[in-house]
C-alpha cells in the first residue's frame, strides 16, 4: 500500500493525520547519482524545479564551477577536529548521492572539502563555527562534511555571508548514539545565489537537530535530505526564513524513513514582505514498507506581511506501511491583515510595535526550539532588522 | 469636564466602485460619566460611526469634526486616538495568532500609559479583572481572540476597557451573542469601569435587555447615517415595541 498527499493548492489550513493515502511520482523513485550525465541541466518544468527561477540559477547548473568565489574559515570547539582534504578522501560521499542538478555540479566540481569531526565520546564544550564568505560572484563549488562519531555531542553552525554564487554540499553523518545539531544560516548580501544540498545519515539511536535559517541573498535553494540507517534515529528539522522584495527562498526537504522505529519532526516557518518575494517549502516524507513504528509530523506556516508576496507550501507524505506510530502534516499561509493591525493600534500600540508583536509571536516558539543561544539572539536581531525594512517598504509605498 | 464632540460628521467607505457615503451629518456630544445608547436598524451606519471614530483606514471622513477634550481626534492616527483615551470594543474582535493575551495587555497598557505598569500590581490587577469577568486564568496564555467563542471575545473586550481605563468607550454590540449570565457579567464590568473612572460610554445595541443593566442617560435613534431622534431611556422601550418603521418610512418619503 502506498499513499501520498499533495497540498500545493491548499491555501488555508487543515492539520490532519493520515492512516493511508495514494502516490503520484513516488519520492522513492527519484533518481540520485554522482554523475553529471545522469542529471542534466533542467528546463525548469521538472517537478523539483517547477517553483524555482531556473534562469537565475543557470551559473550553478554548469559543470565548470570554480573554487575562488568563497573562502572558508573554521573556529572549532577544543574537542572538535577540523581538516581540509582533497576530493578523493574516502570519507566524502558517504551520506547519500546528489538528487538534482546543483547537487551534482557541486559534487563534481569541488577541489577541497572541509571536514569537521566530533571524535567518538567527545562532548564539544563550545559551538563550532564554519564561515563561508562570498568574495566574488564567480560560480563556485564548496563541500563541507560534519561527522559526529559514536556517542559524541556537538553544535556546528555553518554561516554564509557576503556576495557569492555558490553550489554547495553539506554532508552530515551522525553515528550511533551521537547527538548533533547543525545550523545553516544563509545571511547573504544582495545579489548572492546559493544552492545547497544537505545530505544527512542518522545512525542507531542517534539524534540530529537540523536548523536552516534563511534571510539574505537573491536566490537561495536548500534541499536537506535525511536518511535513517538504523532503528532509534531521531531527526528534528527546523527552518525559519524571511523573504524580501524579489527574493526567492526555497526549502525542499526529504526525510527517508528507510528503517523501523525512527522519529522525525519538521517545523518550518517563513515570513514574506515586498513585491516579488517568493518562498517555496516542499516537505517530502517517505515511510518505506519496512519502516514500522515510524513517528513523523511536519508543519509549514507562512506569514505574508505585504501584498505581492507569494508562498508555496507542499507537504507530501508517502506511507508504504500500515504499521506506523503516527504520521501527519499541516500547512497554512496567512496574511498579516489590516484588521489585525487596526485592532492592535486601536489599543494604543504603534504600527511598528504591532508588526513586531505579530511577527515575533509567529516565530517565537520556533526560535526557542533551536536551543543554541548565540543563534537565537542573532535571529531575533535579524528579525528586528527585517521588520525595520518592512516599515520602510510600508512608509515608502503606501498601499490602500 | 472632558467631552467627545462629534459635529456634522460625514463619512464614506472605500468600495471597489469608489467611495460610498454612509454617515450623513452625525451630531453627538458625550460628556464624561454619561452613557449614550445608539439604536438603529441593520446597515444604518452604527459600526461605521464607531470605526470612523477609532480611525479605521477603510473609512474616510469627508466633512465634519470630532474633538476629544478639545483636541482634533481626526488628525490623530489610530494608536494616537487610543492613547488620547478612546476605546472601541469591537463588534467583531480580531484574532492575533502567536500573541498571548498577557503580552498583548501589557504591551497595550504600556503604550497607553506611556510607561510600563508596575510588574507586581499589574499581574494582580489583570488576574482580578479576569476573575470578575469569570474568565479562566488560562486565557492569559492563549493567543488574542484565537479560538475564543463569541461571548469570550466580548468579555475580553470589556476586560480591556476595565484595564486600560479609557476616557471614552464605544461598545459596538457588546451584548450580542451573550447568554443571560454573560450579559450580566459583562454589564457589571462596564458599570465597574463607569464607577471607577468616570468613563463616557457610547453603547451601540439592538436590544433593551442590556439597558436594564447599563442605564443610559440618553438614547439616540440612528437611521440612514444620522441621528433621527433623541430621548431618555423610555425611547428605548418604545423602539423595542414599535420598531424603526416610523423613521425608515419618514426617511423614504423625505428622499423620494
Ligand atoms: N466596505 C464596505 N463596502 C460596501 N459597503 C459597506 C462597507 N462597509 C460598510 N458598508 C455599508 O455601510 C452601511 C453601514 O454599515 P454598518 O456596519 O455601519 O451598519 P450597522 O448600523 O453597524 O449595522 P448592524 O446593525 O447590522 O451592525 C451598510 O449598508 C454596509 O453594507
Ligand atoms: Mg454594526
Amino acid at each position: 500500500m502506498t499513499l501520498t498527499t499533495d497540498h500545493s493548492r491548499a491555501v488555508a489550513d487543515g492539520a490532519h493525520s493520515h492512516g493511508a493515502v495514494k502516490p503520484q511520482g513516488s519520492r522513492a523513485e527519484r533518481l540520485t547519482s554522482f554523475s553529471l550525465e545522469d542529471i542534466p541541466v533542467p528546463n525548469g518544468r521538472e517537478e523539483e524545479w517547477r517553483f524555482s527561477p531556473a534562469d537565475r540559477l543557470q551559473p550553478l547548473f554548469q559543470s565548470d564551477l570554480g573554487s575562488s568565489g568563497v573562502t572558508v574559515e573554521v573556529t572549532a570547539a577544543p574537542e572538535v577536529k577540523v581538516e581540509t582534504v582533497a576530493r578523493d578522501d574516502a570519507r566524502l560521499g558517504t551520506a547519500g548521492k546528489p538528487g538534482d542538478r546543483t547537487a551534482v555540479t557541486a559534487w563534481n566540481a569541488f577541489q577541497q572539502a572541509t571536514v569537521v569531526t566530533v571524535p567518538a565520546e567527545a562532548i564539544a564544550s563550545d559551538v563550532t563555527s564554519v564561515r563561508l564568505q562570498g568574495v566574488s560572484t564567480d560560480a563556485t563549488a564548496a563541500h563541507v562534511l560534519v561527522r559526529a562519531e559514536r556517542h559524541s555531542e556537538a553544535v556546528v553552525v555553518i554561516d554564509h555571508n557576503g556576495v557569492g554564487s555558490l553550489s554547495e554540499t553539506v554532508e552530515i553523518v551522525v553515528e550511533d548514539g551521537a547527538h548533533l545539531t547543525v545550523v545553516s544560516v544563509q545571511d547573504w548580501a544582495e545579489g548572492a545565489v546559493h544552492a545547497s544540498s544537505h545530505r544527512a545519515r542518522i545512525g542507531r539511536d542517534a539524534k540530529l537537530k537540523h536548523v536552516v535559517v534563511t534571510f539574505g541573498g537573491d536566490v537561495v535553494r536548500i534541499t536537506p535530505d535525511a536518511e535513517f540507517t538504523a532503528e532509534g534515529g531521531d531527526v528534528e528539522m527546523v527552518g525559519l526564513y524571511f523573504a524580501d522584495t524579489d527574493q526567492h527562498q526555497e526549502h525542499r526537504l526529504f526525510v527517508d524513513h528507510a528503517v523501523p522505529e525512527c522519529k522525525s519532526r519538521v517545523t518550518y516557518k517563513g515570513a514574506l514582505q515586498g513585491s516579488g518575494a517568493h518562498t517555496v517549502w516542499v516537505g517530502d516524507v517517505l515511510i518505506r514498507a519496512n519502516a514500522e513504528n515510524t513517528d513523523t509530523y511536519e508543519l509549514n506556516r507562512n506569514l505574508v506581511l505585504t501584498d505581492g508576496a507569494r508562498a508555496d507550501s507542499v507537504p507530501n507524505l508517502e506511507i508504504e506501511t500500515g504499521e506506523i506510530a503516527g504520521a501527519g502534516h499541516a500547512s497554512a499561509t496567512g496574511r498579516f491583515d489590516d484588521e489585525q493591525l487596526f485592532y492592535l493600534q486601536a489599543r494604543g500600540i504603534p504600527e511598528i510595535e504591532a508588526r513586531r508583536l505579530v511577527v515575533r509571536g509567529f516565530f517565537a516558539e520556533l526560535i526557542h526550539e533551536i536551543g543554541v543561544p548565540s543563534v537565537e539572539e542573532r535571529l531575533l536581531a535579524s528579525i528586528e532588522a527585517e521588520l525595520e525594512k518592512s516599515m520602510s517598504v510600508i512608509t515608502g509605498a503606501p498601499t490602500a | 469636564m472632558p467631552t467627545l464632540e462629534i459635529r456634522d460628521l460625514h463619512v464614506s467607505v472605500e468600495t471597489k466602485e469608489g467611495p460610498k457615503p454612509i454617515l450623513r451629518g452625525v451630531d453627538l456630544t458625550i460628556a464624561s460619566g454619561e452613557t449614550h445608547a445608539i439604536m438603529g436598524p441593520n446597515g444604518s451606519g452604527k459600526s461605521t460611526l464607531a470605526s470612523a471614530l477609532a480611525g479605521h483606514p477603510k473609512y474616510t471622513v469627508t466633512s465634519g469634526t470630532v474633538t476629544l477634550d478639545g483636541e482634533d481626534l481626526l488628525a490623530m492616527t489610530v494608536d494616537e486616538r487610543a492613547r488620547a483615551g478612546l476605546f472601541l470594543a469591537m463588534q467583531y474582535p480580531v484574532e492575533v495568532t502567536g500573541v498571548s493575551v498577557a503580552n498583548f495587555l501589557r504591551t497595550a497598557k504600556t503604550a497607553i500609559d506611556g510607561t510600563a505598569p508596575a510588574l507586581r500590581t499589574w499581574g494582580k490587577e489583570v488576574k482580578g479583572a479576569m476573575e470578575n469577568l469569570r474568565m479562566d486564568p488560562a486565557f492569559a496564555e492563549r493567543s488574542v481572540n484565537e479560538g475564543f467563542s463569541g461571548g469570550e471575545k466580548k468579555r475580553h473586550e470589556i476586560l480591556q476597557m476595565e484595564l486600560f481605563k479609557p476616557r471614552f468607550a464605544i461598545l459596538d454590540e457588546t451584548d450580542s451573542g451573550l447568554d443571560v449570565d454573560a450579559l450580566r457579567i459583562v454589564s457589571e464590568g462596564v458599570n465597574r469601569a463607569k464607577e471607577n473612572t468616570e468613563v463616557g460610554v457610547l453603547l451601540i445595541t439592538h436590544y433593551t435587555r442590556i439597558l436594564r443593566y447599563i442605564k443610559p442617560d440618553f438614547v439616540h435613534v440612528f437611521v440612514d447615517g444620522k441621528i433621527a431622534e433623541e430621548g431618555g431611556s423610555e425611547l428605548a422601550d418604545r423602539l423595542e415595541e414599535e420598531g424603526y418603521d416610523k423613521y425608515v418610512g419618514a426617511n423614504a418619503t423625505a428622499t423620494a
